[in-house]
């Protein structure tokens, strides 16, 4: 089966096998370590790159099922392949939502254990991983490890953020927060450039969320000129889940749709519907946590030949602000711009050892596969690494293996781990590889 | 609060089907083959909103079981309003042609431990004068093809049964439903290619649940299988012989 990231580059041909159960993928591992072959989990296929990639995976498309719900405590224990989307539709109604949300709700738990996902609440409430109880995980040996932030601490810190190389999540005990509304109160602030926009963040830090779209291609004295959105959970109203749905996009978007021109107009459109004054509005949690998931398949807009996400993060302070400015200003002067740019101030850095969060400043952008794009990223590369930053591995197709073990100073820490639950590494992914971790 | 009974209950149009149950707040008793996938599914029914499901574990090959099974059901859930009956296996054809006893083990499978279930629900439901019985039949009983006709003698066996079995029991108020499928992408369909014709397990069990609802006779599912197969089936013989389907 033809199978690629959420940026539908790389694509490869791979084996797709579906356990119904751990017995099932126990039994899969084991053949696949007899034949010498490599494996990785793959949930939604939401990664950008090639870290759900390998000649086989092995999908968790059957371990969709709820294992309990206490509705006291918010306590949820689903499979791994359960989404956020099925936790919300079953648990909203009844006033508990995800303690953290990445930017869509089709990620299955699994896969936002492994990229140990972020929302816009980072900087109060930190990633995914926190707000686990306990996760059981397959190893390569066809052991089922339990283990939490107390127990079997090591693996569990290896585990989430570590990309699914540390063996199969089959299932996980997540706390979710209390809501008294489905919508959300929030406030746009615009902010003329850089400088100010990471202002308005210090000034907002308090606020449960708060995330800014960024006109990359903005340049000069309007470099990183942006819209910041500051937003809270209402505190009342109605506690329905929105239903899913909305227009696909059709898989033969010509791949010139997206040029220079056309993102310059969007973006100066955009920028402009921000007024000079605080606005303020409620809208659903839909169209505030996952405003694309509104448009099925958006990301067959980048055409053809796909595109690569690109997300960095560099630390606070001077050399932070200074390495983000030499970003901006490298992006801008090269035109190739993205469709959504988005720019956020994290909070401090976890305990998990590949975990890509850390105290600093957030910047996404989607590029356009296209020959000169590789040579421009890898000098964004030599900029953030240089600054002490790092890019996120759930977005990554191109990364070098020098650049990234530079990122990821626990990197043998991680090594480590794996080395005891998977001395033959039978988990390694087209990335893993790549990087050769 | 319905009381219903599901029969090959980790099948994914089942399990699609008791999901939608169990959202409506209904009793679930499952009836499969693996344990520890039953007792999985059971949790997550309850907490997706059923009021109870319970489960119990049976080879659907042991016929002589299916007394006690239909027992315990009706037990556990303190009387029926309905059952579905989803089981079923995808034989190899060419396997079978070459060797009767694995043919046979298909038509146990799909056709005669089918009819066994058959006649212990109806006569339980006649006695109580009322209640659904479904059963999940299959596109492939409606005419026999070279690539799948055993399967398909065994899905054209329960449905001159059903057919049979509705007329009796008319009288008695108890409504006998068979569900057609054609292409839906499921474990069992693993193997297939996919295309445009392809519907998901949760689409066929939307309209199956709704058929319920009105206590239909029979149903094609997705619906465009009607067409498909009244174009088949109005083939002429001497033409459709040479079509290699």
């Amino acid at each position: 089966m033809r199978l690629g990231g959420w940026g539908r580059y790389p694509l490869l041909d791979a084996e797709v096998e579906a356990p119904r159960g751990a017995q099932e993928a126990a039994a899969q591992l084991h053949r696949l370590a007899a034949s010498g072959r490599n494996t990785i989990a793959r949930g939604m296929g939401r990664s950008y790159g090639d870290s759900a990639l390998q000649d086989h995976v092995l999908s968790t498309r059957h371990l969709d099922h709820f294992l309990d719900f206490d509705r006291s405590n918010g306590h949820i224990t689903v499979q791994a392949g359960v989404t956020l989307a099925e936790i919300i539709a079953l648990t909203l109604p009844q006033g508990w939502f995800p303690a953290v949300t990445p930017g869509t709700q089709y990620v299955s738990v699994g896969g936002a254990i492994a990229a140990d996902v972020h929302g816009k609440n980072h900087h109060v409430d930190g990633s995914f991983g926190r707000h686990l109880l306990w996760l059981r995980l397959l190893t390569a040996g066809g052991d089922i490890v339990r283990c939490g932030p107390e127990e079997n601490a090591g693996l569990f810190a290896a585990t989430c953020g570590g990309m699914g190389l540390t063996g199969v999540v089959l299932e996980a005990c997540l706390r979710l927060r209390p809501v008294r509304s489905n919508q959300i109160e929030h406030v746009t602030h615009r902010a003329r450039n850089l400088d100010q926009v990471l202002e308005l963040f210090s000034e907002h830090s308090a606020a449960t969320y708060s995330v800014a779209w960024i006109d990359c291609l903005a340049r000069g004295p309007r470099l990183g000129r942006s819209l910041l959105m500051v937003g809270e959970h209402a505190a009342e109203g109605a506690l329905t889940a929105e239903p899913s749905g909305g227009p696909a996009v059709p898989d033969l978007v010509p791949s010139a749709l997206l040029s220079r021109w056309s993102i310059g107009a969007m973006n100066a459109l955009y920028y402009s519907r921000g007024s000079a004054r605080p606005r303020k509005e409620r809208i659903g949690y839909r169209p505030y946590f996952y405003p694309l998931d509104a448009l099925r398949d958006w990301n067959r807009l980048y055409g053809r030949n796909g595109f690569l996400q690109y997300q960095l993060v560099v630390p606070v302070g001077a050399d932070g602000r200074d390495a983000l400015h030499r970003v901006l200003r490298t992006i801008a002067d090269s035109g190739r711009g993205s469709f959504l740019a988005v720019l956020k101030q994290f909070g401090p850095a976890n305990g998990n050892l590949l975990s890509f969060p850390m105290e600093g400043y957030t910047l996404a952008l989607d590029f356009k596969v296209e020959p000169a794009v590789f040579e421009l990223l890898d000098r964004l590369d030599d900029i953030v690494g240089g600054a002490g930053g790092r890019v996120y591995l759930c977005k990554d197709a191109r990364l070098k293996a020098a650049a990234a073990r530079r990122m990821y100073p626990r990197w043998d820490a991680f090594q480590a781990v794996r080395a005891r639950v998977d001395p033959q590494r039978l988990f390694a992914s087209r990335q893993s590889a790549r990087l050769e971790l | 609060m319905k009381k219903i009974l599901i029969v090959g209950a980790t099948s994914a149009i089942a399990e699609a089907v008791a999901r939608r149950f169990a959202a409506r707040g209904e009793r679930l008793y499952l009836i499969g083959r693996d344990a520890a996938r039953l007792e999985t599914m059971a949790a997550d029914l309850k907490v997706r909103g059923a009021a109870d499901a319970r489960h119990g574990c049976l080879d659907l090959n042991e016929y002589g079981l299916h007394a006690m099974a239909v027992q315990q059901a009706l037990t556990a859930l303190g009387g029926l309003d309905a059952a579905l009956i989803a089981h079923g296996t995808l034989g190899d054809q060419k396997a079978c042609e070459a060797d009767f006893t694995l043919a046979l083990r298909e038509l146990e499978t799909n056709a005669l431990s089918t009819i066994s279930l058959l006649t212990h629900l109806a006569n339980e439901f006649e006695h109580r004068g009322g209640g659904l019985i479904a059963v999940i039949g299959s596109v492939a009983g409606d005419r026999g093809r070279g690539s799948n006709y055993v399967y398909g003698t065994a899905k054209a066996a329960v449905e001159t049964f059903t057919e049979g079995l509705r007329c009796r029991l008319f009288k008695s108020g108890v409504g006998v439903l068979l569900v057609k499928p054609g292409f839906v992408d499921t474990p069992m369909t693993q193997r297939f290619k996919k295309g445009p014709l392809w519907a998901s397990p949760d689409r066929v069990a939307g309209s199956i649940v709704r058929a319920m609802d009105r206590r239909a006779d029979v149903i094609y599912t997705p619906w465009f299988w009607r067409l498909i197969m009244g174009i088949i089936k109005a083939i002429p013989r001497p033409l459709f012989k040479r079509l290699k389907l």
